[in-house]
C-alpha cells in the first residue's frame, strides 16, 4: 500500500505512486519523451565539450572546409526534432482529450474549494471536509466550484489538476485502480494558509467504500435536500407542476437546447442553470417574460450543489 | 601605468597633459553629469547599477525563501512572511531586474556602437525611461519590504482584487509605471536601428545581438501596453469595486489570466532573446569564427517574437479553457522549439572548427547553451497538454523557467558583463577569479534547481510555505545548492568592483573579436567614434583569421 504515510520511510523519494492506469499511462508518455530529449541534446552536450577541448586556440589541427552556413543541414536540424517532438504533441493531446471526457457510467462527486478548505459531498448526502473517499473501480467525476478565490485541486498519484473557480463550475475525472491513500493538494496560489489547503484521497475497494458512505451517515440526499430547498427558496411558487405563473419548466433541463430570445439557442449545463438563478437577466429565454427575482448572494454554493442534483432528478422523473 | 591611472591614485601627482580625449567616464566627474547625462554609455550605467542593487534584494529574498524551505513544517517565517518573501522575490526579480536587465544596459550601451552611431535616437527620452524605472520600481521595491504584497508576482484576481489583505494597489501602480520605461525603451531602439546605421552597416551586417534586440523591443511596444491595461484593470477593480474579474462583480477571472499571459509569455522572450544575442555575440568572438547560419539566426530571432504572442495559453490548460484551444495553444508551443533549435545547433556548428578560448565569457557561454536546452525542452514537457495536467503549478514548473531565466538570462548577462567590461570601463577582470566564480555559479544552479524537476514530478506545488516531510531531502539539497549559487554571485561583485581601481588596463579589443564596439577606444569616448565608421565588411568578419590559426 502506497500513501504519504509510508512515504517517510523512504528518506530519497524518486518516483510517485501512480494509482490509476492514467497515471501509468502518462508516466509512459514522460518516460518516452525523456527518452526523445536525451537523444536530441546529449549529442549537443558531447559535441559542445569536444569541440572546445579540440579546438583550442593554438592546438594545431585541421581547421580547413569549415562553412558558415549549409541550408540543407539547417532545414533538417529544424525540421526533424520538430516532426519527432510533433509525436508527443499528439499523443499528450490524446490522453488529454480522454481526460476531458468521463464515461457515461461516472458516479458525480461535489467539491467546493474555499480558503482554505476543501468539502466533497458524496451522492447520498455524506460531507468530508479535507478528505475524501472513492471506490476503485469506478470512474469518478469531481464537480467542483470555488467560494471566493481561484483554487486547484490536485491529486498527483491520478496526473491530474483542475482549477477550482469562483462562479463557474469545473470537472476533473479519474478511475482508481489500487487501493491506499494519496495526497490532495490545493496547486493555485491562494493566499495566506494556501500550503495547508491539503488533504487524504482515500481509494477503497467498493465493498469498503459502501460500509465507509454508512458508517459516514448522511439524513439526507443530496437531490432529497435539494428538492426541500426548492420549495424553501420558493422555486416551486412558479416552477412547480400546479404552478399558474408562467415559467419554462424544469423538467429534463440539462442537455436541452434553449432559444434564447436574443436568437439563437444555448445547451443548458450546471453553469448555465448556476448563472440564471443569480442572475435571472442573462441569457433571457424566448417565449418568457422575465419575471424572476435574483438570488445572487443568497444561495450559498452548497445550497446551490443540492438545487442542481434536484434539478437533475426532475430530468428522470418527468421524461 | 597610462597617465590618466597616475592621477586617480595620487591626486598628489602633477596634472600630466593627456594625449588623447577624454573618454566618457572621465570627461565629466560631476553627480550631475552622471544623473542628467544623456549618454547611452552612462544611462546604461546608470541602469546597471540600478539593477544591480534590485538583483541583490531579490536574491536575499530567495536566500530567505530556501531557509524557509529547509524544514517541512514552516517554523522557520509565519505563512504570511512567507507569501510576502515569494512575491517580493517575484516581483523584483522579473519586472525590475530580468526585463530590464540586458536591453537597458548592454542594450543601451551596446546598440549605438554596434551600427557606428554616436547615441540613442532619442537621448533624453533615454534619460527619461531611466527616472520613469527608477520611480517605479524604487516606489514598489519600498512597498514590498516595508509593507508586504502576498499575490505572487501574477497578481491573480479575484485574490488580489478582494481577498487579499496587503498593499496591493501601491505594488501594482509601481510595476505599471515601470511598464512605461519599457515603452519607451523599445521605441528609441526601433527607431535607432532603423534610422542611426552608419554607412553601409546594412541589415543583414549587423551583430546577432541588434537583431534580438530589435525582436525585444517589437515585444516591448506590443506586449507591455496590455499589461498595463490589465494591471490598471485590476487596480479599479481593487478600488473601486468595477467588476472585472470578480464573479461576484460579474466579471470573469480568467480574463486575467488571459490578459496577464498574453503579455507574461512574450516577456519570457523579452529575457530570453537579448540573453540569445549575448550568447551568440560571445561564441562568435571565442571561436574566432563568423556565426553559422547568420540569415537563420537573425530570423529566428524574429520568429521567436512573433510566435511568443501565439502561445499564452499554454498557461491555461488546467484552467477551463476549452479543449480546443488548450490542443492548438499546445501545437504553437511546440512550434517555439523551432526557432530555439536553430539557435542551439548553429552556437555548436560556431564551435565547430573554431579556434576556442576558454575565457570566463565562452565558459558562460557554454554554460548557458546546457542550461537553456534543458530549460527549453522542459518547457516542451510543459507544453504537452496530459503532461501539463500533472506537472502545473508544481516544483517542475519553477525548475523549468529557472533555467530559462537564471540559467539562461542571468548566465548570458554575466557572460556578457565580462566580455565587455572592458569596453565599459577600460578595465580587465581578473580570469582566474573570473573562471572560479563561473564553475561556482554553475554547479550552484544545478544542484539548488535540478532537485526542483523531481520535486515537481513527485507532486510538490509550488508556492508552499509547508510541505509533506517526503520531500525534505530533495529541499534540503536544494537549499544547499542554493548556498553555492549565493557564493559564486559574490565572485564577480567583488572582482569586478575590485577591477575598476586595480584591474588591468584594458586595450580597445581585449579579445581579438570583430564588431564595431571593438573598433574605438576602451572606454570609448562621449561620442563612441572619433571619426564615423563605414563598414565594408560582412558581419563576424572572422573567416580569414581562422584559416591563419588553423
Amino acid at each position: 500500500m502506497t500513501g504519504p504515510g509510508n512515504h517517510t520511510d523512504y528518506p530519497l523519494l524518486l518516483w510517485p505512486a501512480a494509482a490509476s492506469h492514467a497515471a501509468t499511462h502518462v508516466d509512459y508518455l514522460i518516460s518516452a519523451f525523456t527518452a526523445v530529449t536525451l537523444l536530441l541534446t546529449v549529442p549537443i552536450f558531447i559535441a559542445i565539450t569536444y569541440f572546445a577541448l579540440v579546438y583550442r586556440a593554438g592546438r594545431k589541427v585541421e581547421r580547413g572546409h569549415t562553412s558558415d552556413r549549409n541550408v540543407k543541414i539547417e532545414m533538417s536540424w529544424m525540421l526533424i526534432p520538430f516532426f519527432l517532438t510533433l509525436g508527443f504533441f499528439a499523443w499528450g493531446a490524446q490522453i488529454f482529450d480522454t481526460a476531458k471526457h468521463p464515461p457515461g457510467n461516472a458516479m458525480t462527486i461535489q467539491g467546493i474549494g474555499r480558503q482554505w478548505m476543501w468539502k466533497f459531498e458524496h451522492p447520498g448526502g455524506q460531507a468530508e471536509i479535507n478528505d475524501l473517499h472513492v471506490p476503485t473501480g469506478q470512474a469518478i467525476v469531481i464537480n467542483m466550484i470555488s467560494q471566493d478565490v481561484i483554487h486547484s485541486l490536485y491529486l498527483p498519484a491520478f496526473r491530474v489538476q483542475m482549477e477550482t473557480l469562483p462562479g463557474r463550475y469545473t470537472q476533473v475525472w479519474f478511475q482508481a485502480d489500487r487501493p491506499g491513500t494519496y495526497r490532495m493538494y490545493c496547486s493555485e496560489y491562494c493566499g495566506t494558509d494556501h500550503s495547508v489547503m491539503n488533504g487524504q484521497i482515500y481509494v477503497m475497494t467498493p465493498g469498503d467504500y459502501e460500509h465507509w458512505l454508512n458508517s459516514a451517515g448522511s439524513s439526507i440526499s443530496l437531490a432529497g435536500g435539494g428538492k426541500r430547498l426548492f420549495a424553501s427558496y420558493g422555486c416551486t411558487g412558479c416552477h412547480g407542476a400546479a404552478s399558474t405563473v408562467r415559467a419554462p419548466s424544469l423538467a429534463g433541463l440539462f442537455g436541452r437546447p434553449v432559444p434564447l430570445a436574443s436568437g439563437g439557442t444555448l445547451v443548458t449545463d450546471k453553469n448555465y442553470v448556476r448563472d440564471k438563478i443569480l442572475n435571472p437577466d442573462h441569457n433571457l429565454i424566448a417565449g418568457y417574460k422575465q419575471v424572476m427575482p435574483s438570488f445572487n448572494g443568497v444561495i450559498p454554493e452548497d445550497e446551490m450543489i443540492q438545487l442542481m442534483a434536484y434539478i437533475e432528478t426532475m430530468q428522470e422523473v418527468q421524461p | 601605468m597610462s597617465p590618466s591611472d597616475a592621477v586617480l591614485r595620487d591626486p598628489g601627482t602633477p596634472r600630466i597633459t593627456i594625449d588623447r580625449p577624454a573618454d566618457y567616464l572621465h570627461a565629466e566627474h560631476t553627480l550631475r553629469s552622471w544623473f542628467f547625462t544623456t549618454d547611452h554609455k552612462r544611462i546604461a550605467l546608470l541602469y546597471l547599477a540600478s539593477i544591480t542593487g534590485f538583483f541583490v534584494l531579490g536574491a536575499v529574498a530567495a536566500g530567505l525563501i530556501r531557509l524557509s524551505l529547509l524544514v517541512p513544517n514552516g517554523q522557520i517565517f509565519t505563512n504570511d512572511t512567507y507569501n510576502k518573501l515569494f512575491t517580493m522575490h517575484g516581483v523584483i526579480m522579473i519586472w525590475f531586474f530580468l526585463i530590464p536587465s540586458i536591453p537597458a544596459t548592454f542594450g543601451n550601451f551596446l546598440i549605438p556602437l554596434m551600427i557606428g552611431a554616436k547615441d540613442l535616437a532619442f537621448p533624453k527620452l533615454n534619460l527619461l525611461s531611466w527616472y520613469i524605472f527608477m520611480g517605479g520600481s524604487l516606489f514598489a521595491v519600498v512597498v514590498l519590504i516595508v509593507g508586504g504584497v502576498d499575490t505572487g508576482w501574477t497578481f491573480y484576481a479575484p485574490f488580489s482584487t478582494t481577498y487579499s489583505n496587503t498593499y496591493v494597489i501601491p505594488a501594482l501602480l509601481g510595476v505599471i509605471v515601470v511598464g512605461f520605461s519599457s515603452i519607451l525603451t523599445g521605441l528609441n531602439f526601433v527607431v535607432t536601428i532603423h534610422k542611426m546605421r552608419c554607412p553601409g552597416m546594412t541589415w543583414f551586417r549587423m551583430p546577432i545581438f541588434v537583431w534580438t534586440h530589435y525582436a525585444v523591443s517589437l515585444i516591448f511596444l506590443l506586449g507591455t501596453p496590455v499589461i498595463t491595461m490589465a494591471l490598471i484593470l485590476l487596480v479599479m477593480e481593487r478600488a473601486f469595486h468595477i467588476g472585472v474579474f470578480d464573479p461576484r462583480l460579474g466579471g470573469d477571472p480568467v480574463l486575467f489570466e488571459h490578459l496577464f499571459w498574453f503579455y507574461s509569455h512574450p516577456a519570457v522572450y523579452i529575457m530570453v532573446l537579448p540573453g540569445m544575442g549575448v550568447i551568440t555575440e560571445l561564441v562568435a568572438a571565442f571561436s574566432q569564427k563568423r556565426v553559422f547560419g547568420y540569415k537563420f539566426v537573425a530570423y529566428a530571432s524574429i520568429g521567436l517574437a512573433s510566435i511568443t504572442f501565439l502561445v499564452w495559453g499554454h498557461h491555461m490548460f488546467v484552467n477551463g479553457q476549452s479543449q480546443l484551444a488548450s490542443t492548438v495553444f499546445s501545437f504553437l508551443s511546440f512550434a517555439v522549439a523551432v526557432p530555439s533549435a536553430v539557435k542551439v545547433y548553429n552556437w555548436t556548428a560556431t564551435i565547430h572548427k573554431g579556434a576556442i578560448r576558454l575565457d570566463t565569457p565562452m565558459l558562460y557561454a557554454m554554460g548557458y547553451i546546457g542550461l537553456f536546452v534543458l530549460g527549453g525542452l522542459t518547457g516542451l514537457f510543459l507544453a504537452t497538454l496530459a503532461v501539463d495536467a500533472h506537472l502545473h503549478d508544481t516544483y517542475f514548473v519553477v525548475a523549468h523557467f529557472h533555467y530559462i531565466m537564471v540559467g539562461g538570462t542571468m548566465l548570458a548577462f554575466l557572460g556578457g558583463l565580462h566580455y565587455w567590461w572592458p569596453k565599459f570601463t577600460g578595465r580587465m577582470y581578473p580570469e582566474a577569479w573570473g573562471r572560479v566564480g563561473a564553475f561556482l555559479i554553475f554547479i550552484g544552479f544545478n544542484v539548488t534547481f535540478f532537485p526542483q524537476f523531481i520535486l515537481g514530478y513527485l507532486g510538490m506545488p509550488r508556492r508552499y510555505h509547508e510541505y509533506p516531510p517526503e520531500f525534505q531531502l530533495l529541499n534540503v539539497l536544494s537549499s544547499a545548492g542554493s548556498t553555492i549559487l549565493a557564493v559564486g554571485y559574490l565572485f564577480p561583485m567583488v572582482y569586478l568592483i575590485w577591477s575598476l581601481w586595480f584591474g588591468k588596463r584594458a586595450p580597445a579589443n581585449p579579445w581579438q573579436a570583430k564588431g564595431l564596439e571593438w573598433t574605438t577606444t576602451s572606454p570609448p569616448p562621449p561620442h563612441n567614434f572619433l571619426r564615423t565608421p563605414v563598414v565594408d565588411y560582412e558581419p563576424y568578419d572572422y573567416a580569414i583569421k581562422a584559416r591563419e590559426v588553423g
